[in-house]
């Protein structure tokens, strides 16, 4: 199988921002991730950890705290503003400026009916959650120094807020302080400074937990406002706290890149009394732990080295399992790079600009496995920054390398390419009905646009020499609302395909300009989808890693996809925890389908029965390699640490 | 061959004290440690022995002290007894007889009259696998009683009694073994085990080392491997257990304790630091650092007030607070005796490595270490795989006046570094001086090193042999007081043999030959003229141990070569007498008498022969002394010879044979009658239990028994009245000051006693006296050397006791004669004569 010329491409300098928050939704099973570039991800954890959307963030934009409101996502910055999301075409609804200076901290009572917001300026500010926008209720009483954290207490009548040097509870009806707690400073030459409450929460026992900037962990008494226990869990700040839904546990991030386990236990086997103790430490992380979420099952946490790291307690989930392993996202589940078949050019998607390359060429016939002679080395042909303060969410670059496209949550461009030149150019005259698109995709000979808008339907564009028009508006079957995040067109060009969040998948024949069929829902999200140019069967990879084929012809599964369900997929493939990012043919070989995910290439040889893994080379195939390693260095210093033997 | 059932082999001095956990009584201050076959009283304040609780016949393998009577102990032993003891007086009260090995033994104060001790399951001997089992101890007045009721509780559990707790209140037991921990209700009767993956990703290695329990919280603490602690909690739960971790240590975590109220856990290991976590804040700790050697065992007394660490030197050292108090040094046996065993002439003590770079100087009489001295005098790092000066070869002279040292360094690339000692004993100090350091003695390493051990003389001499196929002699001579100038070792004479590597070189009792052993070639040399006298050879395998025959013998030289030959050669006629094929390991001629002791490396096992060189038949021999080979033994002369009448035993009259097992244990031999007396000792203790039990009143009540029997037997033997007052005083002044009576009180009675009998007391006493004086002004008059007293009394004796059954009235006169004829030794002549 090794007939395959390949390109290792180690240009592209992606490099994922930072995590700044988080919050996981146990209703939904969703987790809400925010980035330090105000780039927002929702993770579905009940399909596999499956990043089902994401929200391009904006250049004003600093995300500082979010909060579920039941299905609803709010956030709050250091610019002031509450705003809330449309999760449905990902962007946001609208924004509420608080006049409380920079924002800390948003957090909702159980309820759902009131939102505290923790501004700059020492005020506690109340919103009512109305249906449809936020309303601004009143202030607490203002206190000196800048409101850090917040929690509610889970009857709604409490409110505890972390601030600088101490702790202060709040009657959330009349608005009054009723306890203030000092906070200790830190020991030594840091006694001068305040000490930060970072985070905080109120338990239903009127138990008060704070972590603050002198690596404390303490526990209070929130009815007597006494001071329980301390545990000083390092020497730099505890950033982030997570409480279990049950309040039998807690988790604590600290600078050190540690996450701190602390338990509800009773300390003899027959006594009732319970005391919390500090039980596991977690070292997933380089640098500081910014945001964490205790789901029932595992401890998800996230910080400056951009990875999500999702790690299983194992005294909750079965041993042995796909559950029990720990999991790391370091890379977004969509593909951030645009390959021209034909000539050669590669598209960079970075979340400010656009980088055009062309790919190396050699003439030279090398050994197998060896390296080639490189005749021409890659060359970058164009930087392409982006207009507005919107990131980009989407772009492609049509098979010819004549045209290029991007998106921003507001704007939709279009650029013409001269041929194997540098020159660019934009095309200004487009269509009205050309929204801002989800997704972006070029028919395979390069004449059409499809671009995927809200209500999960698709916009097509016909493109020339001269102009740019307008075909028509592919719409799926009323009622689907959910983006679509999957385009696929067939070589033929005669159909595409659509995958949305909804996990359904529409096939439509774009000679008629109508839905052709839809294929039977799966429950878990597609991952990555590609029609076959010969037999036109429509492969489908889920995030559960199952594949399945479906014939367009026949309007079912087919044979093979039959059969591969029946018995069924081998535990290994199972188990790998990255989902499947792309799916090809091998040209040579109709039988070959060619997938990838973020570690693996793998061929399905589907005349064999089983799966045949195998790291493969493709006579034109493209690997875009980004090591984890340069990422890691690209990293601020993490804090300084006393390592052993150093 | 002739077996002899009255000789066995026994740990008698020097064994191990950290062998298993002391403990510290409730009024913390005795201290109870297993020690060889017998448990050690130790005071906590003053270090001293109180009581050797003998009784046991194999190896102790565990003391705890009786939860419902905290003056009583157990104590349990390989032998399969557990025996119950009155330790503050040293009685035995109770013998329970198990029938099983029994390797620890773990009692709680929630189960009466039960102990819990670990036996190995018979069902499969290839893999040893242990099981704990309960023993309901029977109530019974007999002293020996037999425990029939045995239960087993948990399966396979680890032989290491620290890897077994018990927690809080003995409601549960926690056992850890391999990679799994086992915890057991006794209440619901149910067990929960949890298991560790053998290695984490991170390279951690979790098998578990040692665990302990805290006292009050249902909390368990597990040492690991790799040095983690972890602190599991909630193990009520098949699934919801928890634990937390803690790391300091860097290697493995060798034992645990926490204090009696639970506030903190100490915890030690290889690092030795004593390491002090407070339970309810971990992240805060104490260290006591630089304890010497790695901890192996820690304990805590029940108020709390003293811990004590044992450490893998064999040392317990008893800690206060966080300061140590108090340290008990046994003798130090590392992993390899690089010095082999010797007795220093002088102190008749046993010099061998000690601490890294010394010498310890240990008694085997008072069982007690007596000095370490530091020989390489640099500070030793505690690092792996850094090389460092070792002290590899010592040797005495005759008289105790001057010891040699080599220590040697390896580098890695650079050549060796060598470095010879030579240390003068200095009077004042009563200790050795450094009195010369020859840097780069030899090209190469020493490979043998041997005073001349003639009656001494104004030098001594000093022979070393090197791998780089020299021998060297040096002449060493003591510096009058005056001068100061001018070299007190010179190098007298170099010696080479066809460029061949000598391997062993002896000196002949009265220092006239030295033999040189050349791979295959032994040369005899003359050390007054340097000539080459004989060469000796027995092809094709070289020569492996050297040593000349003594007294009567001295005609002989005996070699063993590594193709198993044993061979004796008659320096005489300078021709093999006779040879045999024997895989010999060592050979060693004892000072004082003409045996040669010869070990024996059987089918994986030693035997020993003790024979002389002129008899074909050994005189003792046993078989299947000690499993492994000996490499290292020593013959130490006894204080007070033995009378033993027997042919079988008489060897061990003069001095006794010391050896080191493989598993570097100190073995002896001992006879059935020497036993007795000291089992007698023992006994005693047990006379009269309506008087308190002191050593004053041992020592008075002694001798009214003796009076009283002496007035009994007196006039019908016709006996002469034994000289009790001498015997008193030799045992008031052995006494340990600290417990005997004041002073006024005891005066009147001793002095009573030195009055009794008088006249008989008088004949008896003056006349060794005489005696000494006597051969003190003969050496005088032959030597004028002043300085070998310590070797003289025992020469005396040996004069007097050859003399004292042929004619016991002898003149002063004739036993000058006597002894000078002794001296002179002709074994030269009787063996020409014989010839």
């Amino acid at each position: 199988m090794g007939e395959f010329k390949v390109h290792r491409v180690r240009f592209f300098d992606y490099m994922p921002s930072a995590i700044r928050a988080m919050v996981f939704s146990t209703r939904t099973e969703r987790l809400a991730l925010a980035r330090a570039d105000g780039a927002l991800e929702i993770f579905n954890f009940s399909d596999n950890y499956f990043q089902e959307k994401v929200l391009p963030g904006h250049d004003g934009r600093a995300v500082e705290a979010l909060c579920w409101v039941g299905p609803r996502l709010f956030s709050a910055g250091l610019n002031g503003e509450i705003t809330e999301y449309d999760l449905e075409n990902l962007r946001p609804r609208y924004t509420v400026e608080a006049y409380g200076g920079p924002i800390w901290t948003i957090s909702v009572n159980s309820q759902g009916t009131l939102l505290a917001v923790g501004c700059e300026d020492g005020t506690v500010k109340m919103f009512e959650v109305l249906k449809e926008r936020i309303q601004f209720q009143r202030n607490l009483d203002r206190q000196k120094g800048r409101i850090i954290s917040l929690s509610w207490h889970p009857s709604g009548t409490l409110i505890a807020a972390g601030m600088m040097d101490m702790i202060r509870i709040f009657d959330a009806e009349t608005g009054r302080a009723t306890h203030r707690l000092l906070v200790d400073r830190g020991a030594g030459a840091s006694k001068s400074k305040e000490v930060v409450v970072w985070s905080i929460a109120f338990l239903s026992d009127h138990t008060i937990i704070s972590s603050d900037s002198a690596g404390k962990v303490q526990i209070w008494d929130g009815l007597n406002g006494t001071l329980i226990r301390t545990h000083l869990i390092t020497k730099w700040d505890v950033l982030a706290l997570s409480v279990s839904q049950d309040e039998s546990s807690l988790v604590a991030g600290t600078s050190e890149g540690t996450v701190v386990q602390f338990q509800f236990i009773s300390s003899t086997v027959d006594r009732l009394d319970k005391d919390w103790v500090r039980t596991r430490t977690f070292k997933n992380h380089s640098h500081d732990v910014r945001a964490l979420a205790h789901t029932e099952t595992a401890v998800v946490s996230g910080g400056m080295d951009t990875q999500l790291v999702v790690r299983p307690l194992l005294d909750k989930v079965e041993k042995n399992t796909r559950e029990s392993a720990m999991r790391k996202v370091s890379f977004p589940h969509r593909s951030l790079v645009c390959c021209a078949k034909k000539a050669g050019l590669l598209l960079f998607q970075f979340p400010d600009h656009l980088e055009l390359w062309r790919l190396g060429e050699s003439d030279g016939y090398g050994k197998l496995g060896g390296s080639l002679p490189v005749k021409r080395g890659p060359e970058k042909l164009i930087q392409l920054k982006r207009k507005g303060e919107d990131h980009i969410c989407c772009s492609a670059l049509s098979p010819c390398g004549g045209w290029l496209a991007y998106s921003t949550v507001t704007s939709f461009r279009l650029y013409r390419l001269q041929n194997g030149s540098i020159s660019i150019c934009k095309v200004s005259k487009l269509p009205k009905d050309l929204l801002p698109a989800h997704q972006l995709c070029f028919s395979t000979n390069s004449s059409k646009l499809f671009a995927s808008s809200s209500n999960s339907s698709v916009v097509v564009v016909a493109l020339n020499e001269l102009e740019c028009k307008y075909l028509g508006t592919l719409k799926a079957k009323y009622g689907c609302r959910q983006p679509v995040h999957q385009l696929s067109a067939s070589d033929n060009g005669k159909w595409l395909a659509t995958a949305n969040t909804d996990c359904e998948v529409h096939v439509y024949n774009l000679d008629k300009l109508k839905l052709h069929c839809t294929v039977p829902v799966y429950g878990s999200c597609p991952t990555a989808m590609a029609i076959h140019p010969t037999t036109s069967n429509l492969v489908v990879v889920h995030a559960d890693q199952q594949i399945f084929e479906y014939s367009l012809v026949k309007k079912e599964y087919t044979e093979w996809s039959r059969r591969l369900q029946k018995q069924g997929l081998h535990s290994m493939w199972l188990e790998r925890d990255t989902p499947i990012t792309h799916v090809t043919f091998n040209p040579k070989n109709p039988a070959h389908i060619i997938v990838h995910d973020m570690f693996m290439f793998c061929i399905i040889d589907k005349s064999l029965h089983l799966l045949c893994v195998s790291l493969l080379e493709d006579h034109s195939l493209v690997v875009v390699e980004r090591p984890l390693l340069d990422i890691v260095s690209q990293l601020p210093a993490p804090v300084r640490q006393k390592k052993f033997a150093t | 061959m002739v077996e002899h059932g009255d000789i066995r082999v026994v740990r008698r001095g020097g064994s191990k004290i950290n062998f298993r956990q002391p403990v510290i009584t409730n009024d913390s201050r005795l201290l109870l440690c297993a020690s060889g076959h017998s448990v050690k009283v130790f005071s906590t304040s003053t270090e001293e022995c109180v009581h050797e609780l003998r009784g046991h016949t194999d190896l102790v393998t565990g003391v705890v002290v009786k939860p419902s009577n905290h003056l009583q102990a157990y104590s349990c032993s390989l032998d399969g007894t557990i025996r119950l003891w009155d330790f503050t007086d040293g009685i035995l009260i109770k013998t329970y007889d198990i029938g099983y090995s029994i390797y620890s033994i773990h009692t709680s104060a929630f189960h009466k009259g039960v102990v819990f001790t670990v036996t190995s399951t018979i069902s499969d001997k290839k893999s040893e696998s242990f099981q704990l089992v309960a023993v309901h101890l029977p109530q019974s007045g007999d002293q020996l009683v037999k425990a029939p009721e045995l239960s087993a509780v948990i399966s396979d559990v680890s032989s290491n009694p620290g890897a077994i707790v018990f927690g809080r209140g003995g409601e549960y037991i926690a056992s850890a073994n391999g990679l799994h921990l086992e915890v057991f209700f006794f209440k619901k009767q149910k067990t929960y085990r949890f298991f560790l993956k053998k290695d984490t990703k991170t390279g951690g290695k979790n098998t578990f080392m040692c665990v302990a329990a805290h006292p009050k919280d249902d909390c368990i603490a597990t040492g690991h491997e790799d040095g983690k602690i972890r602190l599991w909690r909630n193990f009520n739960h098949q699934k919801e257990y928890t634990y937390s971790t803690l790391h300091w240590h860097s290697n493995a975590v060798s034992s645990m304790c926490f204090t009696p109220e639970g506030t903190n856990l100490l915890s030690g290991g290889v690092e030795s630091v004593l390491v002090q976590w407070r339970y309810n804040d971990v992240s805060q700790r104490d260290f006591l650092p630089r304890l010497g050697a790695a901890i192996t065992h820690i304990a805590v007394s029940p108020d709390g007030a003293l811990s004590c660490t044992s450490h893998s030197d064999n040392k317990i050292t008893i800690i206060q607070g966080i300061k140590v108090s108090a340290v008990l040094q046994g003798l130090v046996t590392g992993e390899s005796v690089e010095t082999d065993l010797m007795v220093d002439p002088r102190s008749k003590a046993l010099v061998l490595n000690g601490k890294p770079g010394h010498l310890q100087f240990y008694s085997l009489k008072r069982d007690k270490l007596l000095y370490n001295l530091d020989i390489v005098q640099q500070e030793y790092i505690h690092e792996l795989g850094l090389q460092q000066f070792k002290v590899v070869k010592v040797a005495f002279d005759a008289s105790g006046n001057w010891m040699a040292t080599v220590e040697e360094r390896k580098q890695k690339d650079a050549e060796q570094e060598l470095n010879l000692k030579l240390w003068a004993f200095d009077e004042q100090t009563q200790s050795f001086v450094l009195n010369t350091t020859v840097a780069d003695p030899h090209e190469s390493r020493i490979t043998a090193m041997c005073f001349c051990q003639a009656a001494a003389s104004q030098t001594t001499m000093l022979i070393s042999a090197s791998e780089d196929g020299h021998f060297k002699a040096w002449q060493l001579r003591r510096l009058a007081p005056g001068e100061d100038d001018g070299p007190s070792c010179l190098c007298d004479f170099v010696g080479a043999y066809r460029g061949l590597v000598p391997h062993c070189c002896c000196f002949s009792a009265d220092g006239s030959l030295l033999a040189v052993s050349f791979q295959e070639v032994v040369t005899v040399w003359s050390p007054a003229s340097w000539e080459l006298l004989a060469t000796l050879s027995q092809p094709p395998k070289a020569i492996r141990n050297l040593c000349f025959g003594r007294l009567s013998c001295s005609k002989y030289l005996l070699g063993t070569t590594d193709d198993h030959l044993l061979c004796c050669w008659n320096l005489l006629t300078c021709s093999l007498e006779w040879s045999t094929s024997m895989d010999i390991s060592l050979l060693l001629g004892d000072p004082l008498t003409e045996n040669i002791a010869a070990f024996c490396c059987h089918a994986g096992s030693t035997d020993l022969f003790v024979f002389k060189p002129s008899e074909p038949r050994p005189v003792f021999s046993l078989k299947a002394v000690c499993s492994g080979k000996v490499t290292h033994a020593v013959f130490a002369p006894r204080e007070e010879m033995l009378e033993s009448c027997e042919e079988s035993s008489q060897w061990l009259n003069h001095s006794q044979l010391y050896f080191l097992t493989q598993c570097m244990d100190l073995m002896t031999f001992t006879t059935k009658a020497e036993e007795e007396k000291l089992m007698a000792s023992s006994k005693q203790l047990l006379i009269d239990d309506s008087v308190a039990m002191t050593p004053f009143y041992l020592l008075l009540g002694k001798h009214r028994k003796g009076e009283s029997g002496a007035a009994a037997s007196g006039e019908s033997a016709g006996r002469p009245p034994l000289p009790q007052g001498s015997g008193a005083v030799k045992e008031l002044l052995r006494t340990p000051a600290h417990v005997l009576p004041s002073t006024s009180f005891l005066c009147s009675m001793f002095v009573k006693s030195l009055l009794v009998s008088v006249g008989d007391a008088r004949s008896v006493e003056s006349k060794p006296a005489e005696e000494e004086m006597e051969s003190e002004k003969e050496e005088e008059d032959s030597e004028g050397d002043m300085e070998s007293s310590a070797s003289r009394p025992e020469r005396g004796s040996l004069a007097r006791r050859s003399a004292e059954p042929a004619a016991p009235p002898l003149t002063k006169a004739q036993l000058r004669e006597l002894r000078r004829v002794k001296k002179l030794d002709h074994s030269w002549l009787t063996g020409l004569l014989r010839s």
